[in-house]
């Protein structure tokens, strides 16, 4: 970052850090953050070759390429691992959280800024435990859910299960001390005149996922250190022939689970808001509609994990409950829909390539949410648990909008971050190459699980190859689109310079204020916000 | 004259044994088509309101789709920087936000109100004319007739190589369950080792089978014929490999079955034995 160095240099007299120093022991929230997005970028080049492997094992009826099937089943547990919490975790939250929530509050750093590098370092090691797991002993090959028995020392010998669950005790720990520093920093360390209700929806999506991670992380913490006795220390917490249930377990693990998939998607919400307000060049619609359907949609997500868990055999009045209780989070969540629609409504558009990725995610979010409404449904859910509709379902809402609101972000701020502009063409055929890609790759698999396709096997019965070679064909192509990114992030290193505000008066909040790319301090005089516009 | 009344009766008497003969060998085949878009056909009363009901949720969820489609397409032309080079500045519009609050609240609720009808009539039923227990193992079921005398036997997959004329790949076993049609059966569910899950998309059954618990639904198989599904939990490396096939009889020829199962699977002990050479052949399936 030998830009942001220089601009250093004009604000300071004492020299920067060493290399060392800098990178390694940081205590600078902009550094940090681009560290996450590293290690954001390592892992989904890994848990994207691993997804690659396995479409390429689906595109045909029987098995051509991978005949172990207990590895088969570690890629599938990987990939899942590797996405959710060394993707698109680490980007959205340590990435552009930490880069630009104290910038948007006026703050110069984020509360507790060594903890910051501690939440950092605990990652990349727990990122190093799960790459470990996978490849000592036979592998985790249990799923990401880690369901015993199958997960217990009879039926996963060895240490590649307690590996993978140490990896997440660190990653868990990593994102716990992250959500304090976040709901410090936010409460704490806003300029003068910025209220709550007039910070950038982008800061109150990180709260809100702040608080989700804090409520919802320990009780995966117990739950696997409860795992990890049954495997190792002779207790037998979820072991039934000695009077413990394997369904604790599940209530456990989706407790945390539900919650945690609102925790991937809130921070993409977010970054959705600022785009589109930016490029439509209009205040978002609704502010405090926006920030109380995000809260709405927190709250009410720790109270129906057991939809993940309607085939387990609970009550039928308590599955009664838990569709209701789904069905309502479609209300925040259409709130927020249209209040989107109503930002661009009679605004004035301009199609730069964040404004495409905020467009495609508003879009493929609400077909995702669709079919998550067919699940909510018990009696519905009957025919499709367990099938290839679910995972149509969750990667549309995580594969597809979630990524696609993560490049909306990158290309929105990497002129601040780097201080160079990427490359606009190029971009834009990447942007229509991925959008394609991914909508070949999961359209297919709804009619998979129509057709009664069960998820999680390397080989399937011959009526179902129409569609899984459709599919693995639209992997090649996100495959393309992917590879296209990683040529743009490297272009965009030798990119024309972005001047401080690159996106115009519709960019009005506190980042782009300050120079690209960022002074490595800013914000050392706090800017006063009372009486300037509110974020409403 | 009598010519043609003896002609009458050996068509009459042709197309009665020809109707026998159809009704016998008028077994339905239920398992998924290539490029199947949608549902197996529904073959029983569950899986027909359960089909039924998700036919009006993608409805519901189509036009929604569809709608706010339709709305980012007029946005993106009409109000594009071009079109519109002077953006409004309004950010509220408290009839608007009423509305797209509460018509969804509508709407979810003439969802849920089928919904949970249909989630109460397939949970269990009240008037069983019979029950089979069915086991999970790694990586084969097992099959009990309590009010069968127990009668009970495994039923394995068929590895690829030996698979017989017309047996489909991935779907066949050696026994299939044989369950009589038209009859209300009680399904209790567990099983010897890790979580799997019971499943037959045309009758609409999904349940896990997990050890320590004994998991209670029912079916009504409408049709004789023969059903295929697969296990629906992750269960160890052959999970795609213990299919699931429902055998469903016509009442007498079910009873006929029942006299001759006992008989054949009257020496559990060797079916027993059998089991680990049986297990290693299931782990080499391919």
């Amino acid at each position: 970052m030998a830009n942001t160095a220089e601009a250093h240099h004009d604000d300071h007299d004492h020299h920067m850090p060493g290399f060392f120093t800098r990178w390694f022991c940081s205590t600078n929230h902009k550094d940090i953050g681009t560290l996450y997005i590293l290690v954001s970028f390592i892992a989904a080049i890994i848990g994207g070759a691993m997804s690659w492997y396995i479409r390429l094992e689906l595109a045909a009826p029987g098995i051509q390429y991978i005949d172990d099937f207990q590895f088969y089943n570690v890629l599938v547990t990987a990939h899942g691992f590797l996405m959710v919490f060394f993707v698109v975790m680490p980007a959205m939250i340590g990435g552009f959280g930490n880069w630009f929530v104290p910038l948007m509050i006026g703050a110069p750093d984020m509360a507790f800024p060594r903890m910051n590098n501690i939440s950092l370092w605990l990652l990349v090691a727990g990122f190093i435990l799960l790459l470990l797991s996978a490849v000592i002993g036979d592998g985790p090959g249990t799923g990401w859910t880690v369901y015993p028995p199958l997960s217990s020392q009879e039926y996963q010998p060895g240490p590649s299960v307690d590996l993978g669950i140490l990896s997440l005790h660190l990653a868990g720990a990593s994102s716990i001390l992250g959500a304090i520093n976040f709901i410090v920093t936010i409460f704490n360390m806003r300029a003068p005149g910025m209220t709550i209700h007039r910070m950038p929806l982008f800061v109150w999506a990180i709260l809100i996922t702040a608080f989700l991670l804090l409520l919802a992380l320990p009780v995966l913490a117990g739950a696997l250190t409860m795992l990890l006795t049954d495997r190792n220390f002779g207790t037998a917490f979820f072991v039934p022939g000695q009077g413990g249930d394997p369904v604790l377990w599940q209530h456990l693990f989706w407790f945390f689970g539900h919650p945690e998939v609102y925790i991937i998607i809130i921070p993409a919400f977010g970054i959705v808001s600022q785009i589109v307000s930016t490029f439509s060049n209009k205040p978002v619609f609704g502010y405090l509609g926006m920030a109380y359907a995000m809260s709405a949609i927190g709250v009410v997500g720790f109270i129906v994990w057991a939809h993940h868990m309607f085939t387990i055999g609970f009550d039928v009045s308590t599955r009664a409950y838990f569709t209701a209780a789904t069905m309502v989070i479609a209300v925040p969540t259409g709130v927020k829909i249209f209040s989107w629609l109503a930002t661009m409504w009679g605004g004035s558009i301009k199609f730069e390539v964040p404004m495409l990725y905020a467009l495609g995610f508003i879009f493929l979010f609400v077909v995702g949410g669709v079919t998550g409404i067919t699940l909510a449904n018990a009696s519905a859910d009957l025919v499709f648990h367990d099938t290839y509709f679910v995972v149509a379902h969750f990667h549309y809402v995580m594969a597809i909008a979630a990524i696609l609101a993560m490049f909306a972000g990158y290309f929105y701020w990497i002129g601040k971050m780097c201080g160079r502009k990427y490359p606009r063409g190029m971009a834009k055929l990447q942007f229509w190459v991925f959008f394609i890609g991914v909508n070949v790759l999961f359209f297919p698999q709804h009619f998979s699980g129509f057709a009664g396709m069960p998820r999680r096997i390397p080989d399937y019965p011959a009526p179902y190859e129409g569609w899984n070679y459709v599919s693995s064909l639209g992997a090649l192509i996100t495959m393309i689109g992917t590879i296209l990114f990683f040529i743009i992030v490297w272009r965009t290193f030798y990119g024309e310079e972005a001047e401080a505000n690159e996106w115009g008066e519709g960019a009005t909040t506190l980042e782009w204020t300050v120079a690209s790319p960022a002074p490595w301090h800013t914000h050392e005089l706090l800017p006063d916000m009372t009486g300037k516009a509110p974020a409403e | 004259m009598l010519k043609r009344l003896f002609a009458a009766i050996a068509v009459v008497a042709v197309g009665v044994m020809m109707s026998a003969d159809l009704a016998m060998a008028e077994m339905v085949e239920m398992r998924s088509k290539p490029w199947q878009l949608f549902f197996q056909e529904p073959m029983s009363p569950t899986a027909e309101k359960v089909y039924d009901f998700n036919v009006f949720l993608l409805w519901v969820e189509g036009l929604i789709t569809i709608f706010v489609l339709g709305l980012m397409a007029y946005i993106c032309i009409k109000f594009n920087a071009k079109a519109n080079p002077k953006p409004s500045k309004t950010t509220h519009n408290t009839v608007l936000e009423v509305i797209w609050t509460g018509l969804p609240i509508l709407i979810l609720i003439i969802i849920a109100i089928p919904s949970l009808k249909i989630l109460y009539f397939v949970d269990k039923t009240q008037d069983a004319e019979m029950t089979l227990k069915v086991i999970g193992n790694q990586w084969y079921w097992t099959y009990e007739y309590p009010d069968h005398d127990g009668l009970t036997f495994d039923s394995y997959p068929v590895p690829d190589d030996e698979l017989k004329e017309g047996q489909p790949r991935l779907l066949s076993v050696d026994n299939p369950v044989v369950l009589p049609a038209n009859t209300n059966i009680r399904l209790l569910l567990s099983s010897n080792d890790v979580i799997h899950n019971w499943a037959m998309p045309s009758l609409a059954i999904k349940l896990d089978t997990t050890p320590g618990r004994i998991n209670e639904t029912w079916t009504h198989i409408n049709k004789p014929g023969n059903y295929y599904g697969m296990c629906s939990e992750l269960c160890g490396v052959n999970h795609s490999f213990m299919p699931i096939h429902i055998k469903a009889l016509p009442k007498t020829e079910f009873s006929n079955w029942l006299a001759k199962a006992k008989k054949e699977f009257a020496t559990n002990e060797t079916q027993k034995k059998d089991a680990p050479v049986r297990l290693a052949q299931a782990a080499t399936a391919k």
